[in-house]
């Protein structure tokens, strides 16, 4: 069973981590989460963004939230903000997710054929 | 909505944008009763009785982005098709609360799915609310309250590893319960 001691220890681990490096979120990831979103699946998307950031061990990434930006019919929709600028991904799937970790935030690669305009 | 527990996603979404910083979610289960439970209440701005007339209307919503507002439609819909009840009361200034009641064997009930995926989604995008959740099966009850892991985490609270040890931790609470899933 996981205690409250352990959770203790982890956050310390997560300082220790944090500590190494200074300055804000490098890059962003905003996850739509409105009704059309969480239909379409967004919070599992949301959710592996964050598990493969944390499995990853992935330093200035951070997952937030918006709401509806009128793009209900290609939910759920992640916008990756970065140095390379503003992408907005149409229909992220988990797997998607775990791609988009890998070719554009930590690759610098921005996938093209999953790219939407509004 | 294919889960009970991603309609609270949504209508927690809703308490977040309604400016509450407490959110409790309480789920019962009682089988003797034949009894799902879902309450939703925050604290956030509330709602006129004007809107709060219309706010079960999908054709009215208070977003601009577009012109319907399906959320709250959607769980009453889910409720009523299950032998149950839905109601909203809310008072400017003090909050909302939005309670929906099911028929627990009913065959067009829909399950409740992942309320662990909801919660630690909801604690990864919203850190600064103070959420509450309550699951009760038969009695037996479990409770996070996530102002008790502000209190041990601080401002890391949604930090990815953080977020990966609370949903295994629910989850293995959620097992122990055995309630829908």
């Amino acid at each position: 069973m996981k205690t409250v001691e352990d959770l203790r220890k982890l956050r310390e681990e997560v300082q220790q981590m944090t500590k190494l490096r200074d300055g804000g979120a490098e890059v962003k990831i905003v996850v739509g989460m409105g009704t059309c979103g969480i239909a379409a699946g967004a919070r599992e998307t949301l959710n592996a963004f964050v598990q493969e950031i944390a499995v990853k061990s992935l330093s200035g990434v951070v997952v937030t939230q918006a709401g509806c930006v009128g793009l209900c019919d290609r939910e759920p929709i992640v916008e990756v903000n970065a140095k390379d600028g503003r992408t907005i991904y149409a229909r992220v799937t988990p797997e998607k997710a775990r791609r988009i970790i890998s070719e554009h935030v930590q690759g610098g690669r921005v996938i093209e054929d999953w790219v939407t305009r509004n | 909505m294919e889960e009970l527990a991603l309609h609270i996603l949504d209508l927690v979404q809703n308490c977040a944008e309604a400016g509450a910083s407490m959110v409790e979610i309480t789920i019962i289960e009682d089988f003797s009763s034949n009894l799902l439970l879902i309450e939703i209440r925050d604290n956030g701005r509330g709602m006129s009785p004007e809107v709060l007339a219309n706010v079960e209307d999908p054709f009215f919503t208070t977003r601009t982005t577009r012109h319907v507002g399906l959320g709250i439609p959607l769980l009453k819909a889910a409720a009523e098709q299950a032998g149950g009840s839905f109601v909203i009361t809310s008072s400017p200034g003090k909050g909302t609360t939005v309670r929906a009641e099911f028929e627990h064997d009913n065959i067009d009930r829909a399950p409740l799915g992942s309320v662990c995926d909801t919660v630690v989604a909801l604690l990864a995008v919203h850190p600064r609310l103070d959420l509450v959740y309550t699951h009760s099966v038969n009695g037996t009850e479990f409770v996070l309250d996530g102002r008790e892991i502000r209190e041990i985490c601080g401002e890391d609270l949604n930090h990815p590893k953080i977020i990966q040890w609370l949903k295994s931790y629910i989850a293995e609470q959620e097992k122990q319960l055995g309630g829908d899933q």
